[in-house]
């Protein structure tokens, strides 16, 4: 049984898949314009105005790319000189710190810690900047520890990131995915930021499209530009199929995502609740799909308990570790999974935990 | 909370208090205490199982008739659709707008004995004036719930 997956157990929503399918009856199966349609730029446009309070110029501030994942790869080609650092808050998503080596850059781990819930505090950015800081990540909300950043949080980033002229790359792929009172607040949206980040977000995880490989950046047009040159000669443009099918997603799922994140909440008070009656320590998570919580007080690595978890009562958890050496401790558990896979999952959890307690 | 207990309970009759409480982030006393007014006030009318007796060596025949009535003075709408629903073939009568006026349900062991059914107790019924019978050949989808596909999940079990 695994608790590692990092996509969505949903299925897209099927108007999304029957407009995919509609248009490739309907022989769509061209390239597109190399920023991507612009009835998805422009939805984009709309979109991310209406949820995130950021405007972007469809024709020149836009790019559609093959997932987040591309867009994190070539904001980082084009903004990395050889030897310039990238501050990667850290446990965070495995790709940055091999994309900003790929860049020539170098990464600079910030080691966040639980006591923070996992949060970009001012202090631990600042002891990490230094002359040759040139990118902030800001990975929130975050994989693997859940964590998302407030307003007030992030307006303290900001000042810092002003001061130091840095540039941020702010991956929201998870924005929709917040509980709580807090709704996501985009980087991009506070004042000053909006010229020195590349918002990155996609339709992965929001609209269950994993596999439809569809992202986009959202930056100032001397950035993007230089975005969309590697894009172009790299890719071509994003799949056709895909950006058609987003369009819709863009226009109609506004329920289909509510319906979404109420089950992704209802699984996470779920989990917390079992963790809380096996013993396991978690700090509450705010955004995305996982639970970070921490096995420290078995004396066992992450890797050990992990591998032991997985030998005796054949359960797949991912070992912190495989996100920075700040997750060593810690678990990540994903759940999106149905309830039914969640019980037995934790059940089998819980036994061995018993297990561990007694032996002691 | 009310509407949130009863979205989950739709699709799950049988989850436990325990969990639901945990799912809505209430308590189990608030959960447990909530439902029971709502099985009172009739809103929660039943707790039923869905079986695909297609999958069973079980006989079973389901029609869908079609019901035009006359209502007639002391023999409204409502008594009518009391006469059909107290025999226990029928599982389901709805008042309709349209074309007729009334969706009976039947479910009966074989195709015969439906439509005996139907000519028998149905049909002479005062006040029915025509009755239309449709057999239901096969179901794809009931109750929310598509009953030929088993969902598997397909992902990788680790991804990043």
């Amino acid at each position: 049984m695994s608790l590692g997956v990092g996509e969505p157990d949903f299925d897209t929503p099927w108007h999304i898949r029957e407009e995919g399918i509609y248009s490739l009856e309907k022989g769509r199966t061209f390239y597109t314009a190399n920023a991507g349609l612009r009835d998805l730029r422009v939805e984009l446009h709309n979109y991310v105005k209406r949820k995130y309070q950021a405007e972007y110029d469809p024709d020149k501030e836009i790019l559609v790319t093959v997932g987040g994942s591309e867009a994190i790869d070539i904001a980082m080609r084009a903004m990395l000189d050889p030897g310039d650092e990238v501050l990667v808050p850290q446990p965070s998503f495995v790709s940055y710190v091999p994309c900003a080596v790929l860049a020539g850059g170098v990464a600079v781990p910030i080691d966040l810690e639980e006591k923070d819930q996992f949060r970009l505090t001012p202090e631990k950015l600042l002891e990490k900047i230094t002359p040759k800081s040139k990118l902030l990540v800001l990975p929130f909300p975050n994989n693997p520890t859940g964590a998302i950043m407030t307003r007030p949080e992030l307006e303290q980033i900001a000042r810092i990131v002003e001061e130091h002229d840095l540039f941020v790359l702010s991956d929201e792929i998870y924005a929709e995915l917040t509980f709580g009172e807090e709704r996501h607040v985009s980087f991009a949206s506070l004042p000053g930021m909006r010229e020195r980040t590349v918002l990155i977000n996609g339709f992965s995880k929001a609209f269950a499209m994993t596999g439809w490989r569809l992202g986009y950046a959202c930056g100032p047009e001397n950035i993007l530009k230089q975005m969309l040159k590697i894009h172009q000669f790299a890719i071509m443009c994003a799949p056709t199929t895909s950006q058609f099918a987003a369009i819709d997603a863009l226009r109609n799922s506004d329920s289909d995502v509510d319906h979404m994140r109420e089950s992704y909440d209802q699984r996470r008070r779920f989990l917390l609740r079992s963790f809380e009656e096996m013993g396991l320590e978690c700090f509450e998570p705010l955004g995305a799909f996982y639970a970070f919580p921490s096995v420290q007080r078995f004396g066992m690595t992450s890797e050990e308990f992990a591998t032991r978890l997985l030998h005796e009562e054949r359960v797949a958890v991912v070992p912190g570790t495989a996100f920075g050496d700040s997750g060593e401790g810690y678990l990540r558990i994903s759940y999106a999974y149905s309830l039914k896979s969640l019980k037995e999952a934790l059940g089998r959890m819980e036994k061995f935990i018993r297990h561990l307690d007694a032996s002691v | 909370m009310r509407e949130k207990i009863l979205a989950v309970m739709e699709k799950n009759s049988r989850i436990d208090i325990k969990d639901l409480a945990a799912l809505l982030g209430e308590s189990e006393v608030a959960v447990a205490n909530e439902i029971a007014e709502m099985e009172k006030e009739n809103i929660i009318c039943g707790y039923h199982t869905l079986i695909n007796w297609d999958n069973t060596s079980e006989e079973k025949v389901v029609a869908l008739i079609e019901v035009k009535v006359t209502p007639q003075r002391g023999m409204g709408f409502d008594k009518l659709a009391e006469r059909i629903y107290q025999y226990s073939e029928v599982t389901a009568v709805y008042l309709m707008s349209g074309a007729f006026d009334f969706t009976v349900i039947i479910e009966g062991k074989t195709m015969r004995q439906v439509a005996q059914f139907v000519s028998d107790k149905l049909a002479p019924l005062e006040s029915v004036l025509s009755t239309a019978t449709h057999f239901v050949l096969k179901k794809y989808k009931d109750h929310g719930t598509v009953l030929c596909d088993q969902i598997q999940d397909e992902r990788m079990l680790i991804t990043p």
